[in-house]
This record gives C-alpha cells, sequence and structure tokens, in this order.
C-alpha cells in the first residue's frame, strides 16, 4: 500500500508537470463548457438534448469527456512513453509489484477526472444554476464505472502502441470524435442520420448517458451502464492477454 | 567466500534463433565480475535471466541460492541493477526517483545519503531529463544501491560517456565494491574490466570462451611479446633470430620490431648492449587483454593474424 501510495502520488505530480494532457483533460472541457452554456443558456426545448436543460446535459457529458480523455489520451501517452524510453524496464528490475504501476495509474485517472469533474460542476452550478447530482451515490457508482472502463481501454492503447507519439495522435483524434459526437458537440438531434450512426458506435455516447441518469435523478440506463461494463470486461480481457505475450 | 552467482548450462532461444547455448560461469560474494563479449553474444540477456527479467528455458540459475524463475520477488530485492536503454520520466525529481524506488525497495528514507555520496546534492530538485549524461549515470547507480542489494549489475554503465565522466565511474564501481557489494559488470570496453575486474568471462556467440582473471585470460591465450626500439640502418640484425624466444625480426619505418616468447625483453637488451647498442626507447609491449579479448571473439574463420 505504501509504494502504491508513493507511487501514485509521483505519478499525480508527473500529471501536473505535463502540459499537453493538463490542457485537455482540465483546461479544455472546462472553457468549451463555459462557452457552451453561454451559448444555450439553461432553458430546455423539448425538439434537442433529450427535453433537458442544456446546462444539465453538457455538464454530465463533460465530465464524461475528462474521465473518457484520461483513459484514451493521458494514460496511453504515459504508458507508450514509458515504455518507448525505457522506464518500464527500469520498474520492472525494481521490487515493484506488477500491477502497482497500473493501480497508480489508474488511481491518477480517477484523481485529475474528479478534479476536473468538480471543476466543470462548479462552472455549471455557481454560472449557470445546473443541477448538483440529485442521486450521489448513483452518480459515484456510474463515474468510477465509466472511469475503470476507459482506464481500461486505455492501458490497452497503452500496451498495442507503440510510440508516445502514436498514442498522443490518436489519443488526440479520439478526444475530438468523443467531444462532436458523443454528446458534448452538437445535440443528438440535429445530427444528419449517418453522424447519428456514428455517434452510436462511439464509447463517450453512453458513458454520458449512464453518468447523467443518476445525474438527473432518472431511473438508470440499462442499456449505457451495460456497453461500459462490457467496455471494462473486453478492455481487462485485452490487457491480460496482451501483457501476457510480452 | 559463498558463490553470489551460479550459472551452469544456460539457454535461451528467440524464435529459432540460439542466443544462449550452454553459459556457465560463477561469481564468488565481493568480487567485480566482468561479462565480456561483442555486441549479440548473449551478455544482456544473460544478466536479464539472472534478473528474472527474461525466462530462461534450460540451466542451473541460481542468485544467492535463489532461482530467478522461481523466487523472482526474492531476487529482485536482493540485485540492484543499472539497464541499458532504461530511463526514468523526463520530468521525476532526482529527489522524488530516489524516494519512490526506496518506498519500493523497502528502505525507508535510507536514499538520503546516496545523493551526497554520488555527487547529486546540488541537482536534488533538477528533472532527470535535464541531467547530463554523466549526473543520469550516477543516478542510477544510486538507485540500483538505494535498496541495499547485495548484487549490483551494471550493464553497459559507461557507454555514452565522455572520457572523464567514464574515469569518474570506474572510481564509483570501486566505491561500490568498497561497501561489500557484489558487482557484475556487463562491457565491452577492455580497458574498463582490465582496470576494475577481480575476473572476467569472455561471451561469443551464446557461448563462454575463457574465462579467469584478466591476467590469467591474456596468459592462456597469448604469450606473445614485441620489443621495439630503434636502431642505425646500418646496423646488422641478424643476430637477433638467434636470441632464445625470438621469433620473427622486422625492420620497419618506426624502428626494429621482434617478436616471439619468454623474457624477450632482457635477452634483446643484453644482445644489443653486447654489440655497443645502447637504444634510449627500448621497450617492450606484453599482452593486454585486449589481444587475448580478440583472439577470443575472433570468427572461426577468420583467425587475428600472428
Amino acid at each position: 500500500m505504501r509504494v502504491l501510495r508513493e507511487l501514485t502520488w509521483v505519478e499525480l505530480k508527473l500529471f501536473a508537470r505535463e502540459p499537453m494532457t493538463v490542457v485537455f483533460v482540465l483546461v479544455l472541457p472546462v472553457v468549451v463548457l463555459y462557452v457552451l452554456n453561454g451559448v444555450f443558456g439553461d432553458q430546455p426545448n423539448p425538439g434537442v438534448w433529450e427535453g433537458h436543460s442544456p446546462v444539465d446535459f453538457y455538464t454530465s457529458a463533460y465530465v464524461a469527456l475528462v474521465v473518457a480523455t484520461m483513459g484514451v489520451l493521458s494514460l496511453p501517452v504515459h504508458l507508450a512513453s514509458y515504455r518507448e524510453g525505457g522506464v518500464l524496464r527500469r520498474f520492472r528490475a525494481s521490487a515493484l509489484p506488477r500491477w502497482t504501476l497500473v493501480g497508480a495509474h489508474v488511481l491518477v485517472a480517477v484523481i485529475s477526472g474528479l478534479v476536473g469533474s468538480v471543476l466543470l460542476t462548479a462552472v455549471s452550478v455557481l454560472g449557470y444554476d445546473a443541477t448538483l447530482p440529485r442521486d450521489w451515490v448513483g452518480s459515484a457508482a456510474a463515474f468510477l464505472l465509466v472511469t475503470l472502463a476507459f482506464c481500461a481501454f486505455g492501458s490497452f492503447l497503452g500496451l498495442v502502441l507503440r510510440t508516445a507519439r502514436a498514442a498522443q495522435g490518436l489519443g488526440v483524434l479520439l478526444f475530438f470524435v468523443f467531444m462532436m459526437l458523443g454528446g458534448a458537440g452538437p445535440p443528438r438531434e440535429v445530427l444528419p442520420d449517418a453522424m447519428v450512426t456514428l455517434a452510436d458506435v462511439v464509447p463517450l455516447t453512453y458513458a454520458a448517458r449512464a453518468l447523467r441518469a443518476p445525474w438527473l435523478g432518472l431511473p438508470w440506463d440499462t442499456a449505457a451502464t451495460t456497453v461500459m461494463a462490457g467496455m471494462l470486461l473486453v478492455s481487462v480481457l485485452l490487457v491480460a492477454w496482451r501483457s501476457r505475450s510480452e | 567466500m559463498a558463490n553470489a552467482i551460479e550459472v551452469e548450462g544456460l539457454r535461451k532461444r528467440y524464435g529459432g534463433l540460439e542466443v544462449l547455448d550452454g553459459v556457465g560461469f560463477e561469481v564468488a560474494e565481493g568480487e567485480i565480475f566482468g561479462l565480456l563479449g561483442p555486441n549479440g553474444a548473449g551478455k544482456t540477456t544473460t544478466v536479464e535471466c539472472l534478473q528474472g527479467l527474461r525466462w530462461a528455458d534450460a540451466g542451473h540459475l541460481r542468485v544467492f541460492g535463489h532461482d530467478p524463475r522461481r523466487d523472482v520477488r526474492r531476487v529482485r530485492g536482493l540485485v540492484g541493477s543499472q539497464l541499458q536503454e532504461s530511463a526514468l520520466p523526463d520530468r521525476i525529481k532526482v529527489w522524488e526517483a530516489l524516494q519512490l524506488f526506496a518506498t519500493i525497495e523497502g528502505t525507508g528514507r535510507a536514499w538520503e545519503p546516496l545523493l551526497e555520496e554520488w555527487g547529486l546534492a546540488h541537482r536534488r530538485n533538477a528533472a532527470f531529463g535535464d541531467l547530463s549524461g554523466g549526473q543520469r549515470q550516477r543516478l542510477f547507480i544510486a538507485l540500483a544501491l538505494v535498496g541495499a542489494p547485495r548484487l549490483v549489475v551494471l550493464d553497459e554503465m559507461t557507454t555514452g560517456l565522455d572520457p572523464a565522466a567514464r574515469r569518474d565511474a570506474w572510481d564509483l564501481v570501486a566505491a561500490v565494491r568498497e561497501r561489500g557489494t557484489t558487482v557484475l559488470l556487463v562491457t565491452h570496453f577492455m580497458d574498463e574490466a582490465e582496470r576494475l575486474c577481480d575476473r572476467v568471462a569472455v561471451l561469443r556467440g551464446g557461448r563462454i570462451v575463457g574465462t579467469g582473471t584478466p591476467a590469467e585470460l591474456v596468459r592462456s591465450t597469448t604469450s606473445e611479446v614485441r620489443v621495439e626500439f630503434s636502431a642505425p640502418s646500418a646496423f646488422g640484425l641478424d643476430f637477433l633470430t638467434g636470441i632464445a624466444g625470438a621469433t620473427t625480426v622486422t625492420r620497419r619505418r618506426t624502428g626494429v620490431v621482434v617478436q616471439g616468447t619468454g623474457p624477450l625483453l632482457a635477452r634483446v637488451g643484453h644482445a644489443l648492449v653486447e654489440r655497443g647498442l645502447e637504444p634510449p626507447d627500448l621497450r617492450v609491449s606484453l599482452p593486454s587483454l585486449e589481444d587475448a579479448y580478440l583472439r577470443l571473439t575472433a570468427p572461426l574463420d577468420d583467425p587475428v593474424s600472428s
């Protein structure tokens, strides 16, 4: 436990010293959400945003975006650069238990995702009177499930991608696809049919839905939760298979 | 003295390629043992198998009595290593790295004195990415020592260092041994091995082709001595071929070279003085570890000439 705590603390500091991931995880989403709130305000429109207030709709979507970005951008970039530079070799030769490094990265993702979520919620709640989570326990559970699912997926990407540059390229691409099609950009109702089909395969769509339901005090979105749980399971299996064949 | 390392019949294949083909050697506790060999001879693979970083296909492997294939956590706790091609995150600070590895090895704050000892105190708050090559090397050695290991593996630690930094690194290795730690040094620099190692093993093509102290290795592979001096061109040299032990005599632009075996310098000197020649530059070159190494590692179909 002491090793995990120390490593997590060091990794958190390293995360904070990496400008690229900090911008994408903690700065850009807050700025974009601030702009969207300013443009759309808090008046529900029955035709779009599933009938919710735009501020509420986007706040939960951006919380999902932050943890997804931690998973598909920050985590693979760190892991791939560790492999590329020989940091993983150095850790393996020490007495570091095998899963501690992964555990530390997941904890860093949870903590920085939490920080990002608090920032986003503060922007919406203080500026536009958005709804605080109605079901705290459910929201926390959904947050954790979504974070773990994207972390597992990101760990797989970090194991497969050979270089930090490749991880960064793919991560930034996924970030924008997620943002535009996953519910953090134009509402689904105004997307053309082809885009809606695409949005259906973007995992962020389900992450945002899974989070939105408890946040707004609606019944659990079973389909979205199942997709997230499935993504977690498949990614964990892929990571296990991949680290075995290493 | 007890053995720190025992290796016997070590084999390792990658795909169809036999990288290690029955490697065997022993390292006594407290020694500096050198593993020499050309690139691709299997040096790094051997030390990686010993540390449990690679799975040995066959053979007897013991590190202080523990098999790295069965007891890998135990072995890694006893061994500190400085690995080839390893690094730390660019933005980690020197003190953070030391504290992190001290925590991993479970030695608490024992890292503080290492900062001073390895000349890193003034770089305590520097990021790894900002360190010079020599400072990184010192940090790696400090990290290898932070767990108070009984064996330290140093894999090509001076590759890429400038001559002054290399000499500093040699002093560091000697200092490590002073602490009572056994050192396994992987290198392809003969001057390094000759200066530091108590015993060495030479690897070629996945096999040990020679082992012993540097002096033993030299004696076992070559006994050829060269005596050189300058002489006036009118001076006849025929008498030199009659000297016991001399095999060839050649006159070159730079002087006369007598090759042979035995106490050649004394005999040549004696003969020259008898004939009234006292060259001020009379000198001998004894076979070095480098000569022995080149003979041992020469491809079989292309033996090093004379």
